[in-house]
């Protein structure tokens, strides 16, 4: 019977009605007194010597406030960079300076050059379209191979090179893996892309700027997953404004899937630029604009090499990778393809010996970032592809080749040889589901029936695990991480016992209103309606670092938990004074306080109402009121782990790719709400889908976006997908958080393109062409040259 | 976007003395004009509507048999109006775009763009239709002229196209992922003098007729009579296909019209 409240149940999402019913308040809803707006003048070129900007003829255009330039910027920070990756040879990252607007030169398509402030964005844009930017453009360093060569132009004159790092991890393992592939009885070696996209969320991003002269506050507005991180390094590293005279709101945020984790340009411009004309400026991206502006993911070139003994057991792997990071190095653009992405490489598996390479990349592109996922797709993909092509070569079932390498449920704490513990997990559980769930036995029936249709039908499986509830502050301090990545709560009682639970977290579609009550409403023992959320405004939430990484209930629900707990202990002594008995006697439950052994009773309503009104209370032991604050720092990751299988017909004519069937058995350990888990878990899949079959971010040689708009970028529609099996019913509860949570939010996008790949190679296999790989997306045009090359 | 005037006539004479203004455009349904100029890529002064001009709307039959269509006739009641007449075409307007762009789109706003893509060019060449403007008659043959290209002049109205009506006919077209525009398209039309087969999407010269194919049908009207794939010399070669591709796709997918023609 499932339950219809409280941990468990699937609660109808609470903010749906307002973001349904158009009365959501994003950003761009917000008008201030006196606004005005910006424009900004972007490069169209992709390198170039910036000469000069000849902004005369624009400031004389109606309506025209002020046109800033580069040079006002000069006494101003960068953007900064949140990780510091230590190089193969103990060296730092090599970091480039990032100036709001651009200064000496341009380093990609949509650098700003100029920003002009105007009385209407019409206006704005009328005088930035005449601003005349004098530009000599200089060869484009597009390609990541070329990038490196000697001789390649520099994205960045002050560098030695266009590599950011060269990191090697774990360094000490790399002869070690060497012997052992050199050694093994079999290794299977494949290369391959991790192809680039570009988030899209439904809303683009804007930023409101605003300056309090009589008290010299900045607000900022801004469409962000982590208001107190853009406080925290728009404040202290661009713009010296200490953090009690900056206030950062982020209120509803129409997704993000990571690209609005950033500190963006326009975000410290409109807060800059508010302060020098003393009105509110206000930024609203273009769709266009958010092709080259927003941080692009993922944007790998790897080899993978995985030696296997006869057995098929996995005695080492060694991985080479190409990561671009654009031209700028992101928030935390460095992390991704190393701590992200290098600590997965072990994956569902035993394998003894890893060494993971990664040189990351300057270009004149896009900076790149983290992207739903972040790191760990990339580390699925390749691993789960190269298992797949050893299957094949060495004529193991590929399900039993997984098996045979499986940690196994005894093995946990499992530590792997990338340096993380995994502290639970079942993968024959999840992947006897997916079996099942998928039909596998019936798989050949269903064959001939496409067959028969024309089709070639094929299958693929995987298995993932994920590195989320991001994280550990002291692990990842000396990872590099210029932040602590605990998560904070205040939950502050009122007099007549309704709650409210301020959250560091911030949801951008995640469902934090309606899935955090219930976790309260659980441990009281009352209604999901007597708590409200509050979440998204530094001036009323403690500091706290925000939603990504699939982190929100794992380490911002803990510390809801762990404040709530001081409430709860603090309210059972008022109890106990209220009944006149031992607090350690009291206990509570569904909304009532009761002394074991006894028939005395008190409502939490009444308790809350004593702490407010304290006529008879025992003022000597413990204050009024009910407002408790926790920060919650995790003792570890979490692994989500699970296993998908996705069955596909490609059309021997056309290369055209269908899915047919797509099965996704996740383990989450102890779920909150179902039907939330299910919702977020089918985004992963689209997007996992999309960027397995559809999306593709692609810059020409001269470094112009080709894909810049919908016509070209192909976003995945709901016919693209089919309808999905999902289960969560396999759950190894984490073993170091409080309420044995692992986190959903990724899951689908970093499980399912290995499985469409896999399948479609399965497919065509089938349909007796020897293709052994694709890159990503498998486009009809790619499917059909694979099959007729 | 900026400014323009916008005007509506009632007529198709009132519309070409507004169109004889300077720097004046006509306006179908906006679907591609409307998006350039929110680019600012396109900045006409006025906007001269077709929408409002009744003599432009409207699928019928004629005498002789034709199909005539209004050039300011939207792609969705074509699709409603033609079902029965002319079935091939009405699932050809039936397929552009969603619902949302067969609802503003209009058949003369398309010819006269004449996108390299789009798909009324494939069913008006493979029909051997007419083009039919304020001022004369073209014939489709005449009227394709390269991309973005046709035989009009400025300031001439497509005000109804005339469609013969083949005996059998069939349009298929492999999407563009992203568009969803005609990645290549083929329409088949067979008339009882001979078969027509027009292509769409594939090439740097645009819409045009594959008059091989149009031989092998003509004398033997069955998928298994497709030649080979033409060459892919002069195809188009974009993000979503290769010219090699393309060139497959002219021939598969006239194989599988002909073979849902029937």
């Amino acid at each position: 019977m499932p339950k219809d409240s409280g941990i468990g149940a699937s609660s109808k999402r609470r903010e749906d009605i307002r973001f349904l019913t158009g009365t959501g308040n994003y950003t761009d809803d917000i008008n201030l007194n006196g606004q005005a707006y910006v424009a900004f003048l972007r490069s169209d070129v992709a390198h170039g010597t910036l000469n000069g900007v000849d902004s005369s003829a624009a400031a004389g255009m109606p309506g025209v406030v002020r046109i800033f330039t580069g040079a006002d910027f000069e006494g101003v920070g960068g953007l900064p960079c949140g990780w510091q990756v230590t190089d193969r040879h103990g060296q730092p990252m090599q970091e480039p300076a990032h100036p709001v607007l651009a200064q000496g030169k341009v380093r990609h398509v949509g650098d700003p050059i100029a920003a002009v402030v105007a009385e209407t964005a019409a206006q704005a844009r009328d005088a930035a379209d005449a601003i005349n930017a004098d530009i000599t453009e200089l060869p484009a360093v597009v390609d990541m191979s070329a990038a490196l060569a000697e001789g390649s132009p520099k994205v960045h004159d002050d560098l030695t090179s266009n590599l950011c790092y060269d990191w090697g991890f774990v360094e000490e393992n790399k002869d070690a893996v060497a012997a052992a592939i050199d050694g093994a009885h079999h290794v299977t070696t494949l290369e391959l892309v991790n192809n680039r996209l570009v988030a899209n969320p439904m809303e683009p991003r804007v930023a409101v700027g605003d300056y309090a002269a009589h008290n010299g506050e900045s607000t900022l507005y801004t469409t962000s997953q982590n208001p107190h991180v853009i406080r925290l390094l728009m404040g202290a590293f661009v713009l010296g404004i200490p953090e009690h005279k900056l206030r950062v709101v982020a209120p509803d945020v129409g997704g993000g899937f990571g690209s609005k984790i950033f500190h963006y340009a326009e975000e410290a411009f409109c807060t800059f630029a508010a302060k020098a004309i003393k009105r509110p400026v206000k930024w609203t991206s273009t769709r266009s604009e958010a092709f080259i502006t927003d941080a692009h993911g993922r944007d790998h070139v790897t080899k993978i090499e995985l030696a296997l003994d006869a057995e098929g057991k996995f005695l080492a792997l060694r991985t080479d990778t190409l990561a671009n990071m654009g031209a700028y190095l992101s928030t935390f653009s460095t992390s991704v393809p190393t701590w992200l992405h290098g600590t997965l490489m072990a994956g569902n598996y035993t394998t003894p010996l890893i060494y993971v390479n990664v040189k990351a990349v300057f270009t004149n592109t896009v900076p790149v970032d983290a992207y739903r996922g972040a790191g760990r797709p990339e580390a699925t993909f390749q691993l789960e592809r190269v298992i797949d092509k050893a299957a094949r070569e060495m004529g193991i079932d590929p399900v039993e080749l997984r098996r045979r390498n499986f940690i196994q449920p005894d093995q946990f704490p499992y530590a792997t040889p990338v340096a993380v513990e995994y502290d639970t997990g079942n993968y024959d559980a999840t992947m006897d589901k997916a079996l099942a769930l998928a039909d596998w036995d019936g798989f050949e029936a269903r064959a001939a029936e496409s067959a028969a249709n024309g089709k070639w039908r094929g299958r693929g499986v995987n298995s993932y695990i994920e590195a989320c509830g991001i994280a550990p502050s002291a692990l990842v301090g000396q990872l590099g991480a210029r932040a602590g990545l605990y998560e904070s709560a205040t939950v502050r009682v009122n007099a007549t016992g309704g709650l409210v639970v301020m959250t560091g977290s911030h949801s951008h579609g995640q469902g934090h209103e309606t899935a955090f009550p219930q976790v309260i409403a659980e441990m009281i023992g009352i209604d999901e309606s007597m708590v409200e959320i509050v979440h998204g405004d530094t001036a009323n939430t403690p500091m706290g670092m925000g939603t990504y990484g699939s982190r929100s209930i794992a380490v911002g629900g803990s510390a809801m938990v762990r404040a709530a707990e001081k409430i709860i202990n603090k309210a059972k002594k008022i109890a106990a004074h209220l009944m006149e008995a031992s607090d350690a006697d009291v206990e509570l439950a569904n909304g009532e306080f009761t002394v074991a052994g006894t028939d005395k009773s008190v409502a939490w309503g009444d308790v809350c109402l004593a702490a407010y009104v304290p006529h008879n209370y025992p003022l000597e032991d413990i204050e009024p009121g009910l407002e408790e604050t926790a920060f919650y720092d995790p003792a570890n990751f979490t692994y989500p782990a699970g296993a998908y299988i996705c069955e596909v017909e490609v059309d021997p004519g056309t290369g055209q790719v269908s899915i047919e069937r797509f099965t996704a058995a996740d383990d989450f350990g102890n779920v909150i709400n179902p039907m939330i888990v299910e919702g977020q878990v089918h985004g992963g899949l689209g997007q996992g889908i999309g960027q397995a079959l559809l999306e593709n971010c692609v810059y020409d040689e001269n470094g112009q976006l080709v894909s810049g708009s919908f016509m070209d970028y192909a976003m995945p529609r709901a016919d693209d997908l089919p309808n999905f099996t999902v289960d969560h019913s396999c759950q190894t509860p984490c073993t170091h958080n409080p309420l044995g949570v692992k986190g959903c939010g990724e899951a689908g996008a970093i499980g399912s393109p290995p499985a469409v790949v896999n399948a479609v190679v399965d497919a065509l296999q089938r349909g007796g062409k020897d293709v052994t790989h694709i890159d990503m997306p498998l486009s009809p045009s790619r499917v059909w040259s694979a099959m007729n090359s | 976007m900026h400014n323009f005037e916008l005007v509506t006539p009632n007529s198709v004479a009132d519309a070409v003395s507004a169109l004889s203004g300077e720097d004046a455009q006509p306006l179908g349904g906006g679907q591609t004009l409307i998006p350039t100029m929110k680019q600012r890529l396109a900045a006409p002064a006025t906007l001269v509507s077709m929408g409002g001009i009744a003599e432009m709307v409207g699928v019928c039959v004629d005498d002789d048999g034709v199909m005539v269509i209004g050039g300011a006739t939207t792609h969705a009641q074509v699709a409603a109006d033609a079902s029965a007449s002319y079935p091939a075409l009405a699932a050809l307007a039936g397929q552009i775009g969603d619902p949302a762009v067969r609802n503003r789109g209009t058949i003369g706003g398309s010819l006269a763009n004449n996108d390299p893509a789009a798909c009324y060019p494939a069913g008006t060449l493979g029909s051997g239709a007419t083009i039919v403007t304020n001022a004369r008659e073209i014939a489709a043959d005449d009227f394709f002229q390269g991309l973005f290209e046709t035989a009009l002049d400025e300031g001439e109205i497509i005000t109804s196209v005339k469609f013969p009506i083949p005996e059998a006919a069939n349009y298929q077209k492999m999407l563009q992922p992203a568009s969803r525009f005609a990645l290549t398209g083929v329409f088949v039309a067979s008339f009882a003098g001979g078969v027509r087969v027009a292509v769409t999407g594939a090439s740097n010269e645009g819409v045009h007729r594959w008059s091989a194919a149009e031989a092998a049908l003509s004398a033997n009207f069955s998928a298994d009579a497709v030649p080979e794939a033409p060459s892919a010399d002069d195809l188009i070669s974009d993000l979503h296909g290769t010219p090699e591709y393309r060139a497959n796709l002219v021939k598969v997918l006239t194989g599988r019209a002909v073979a849902a023609a029937g």
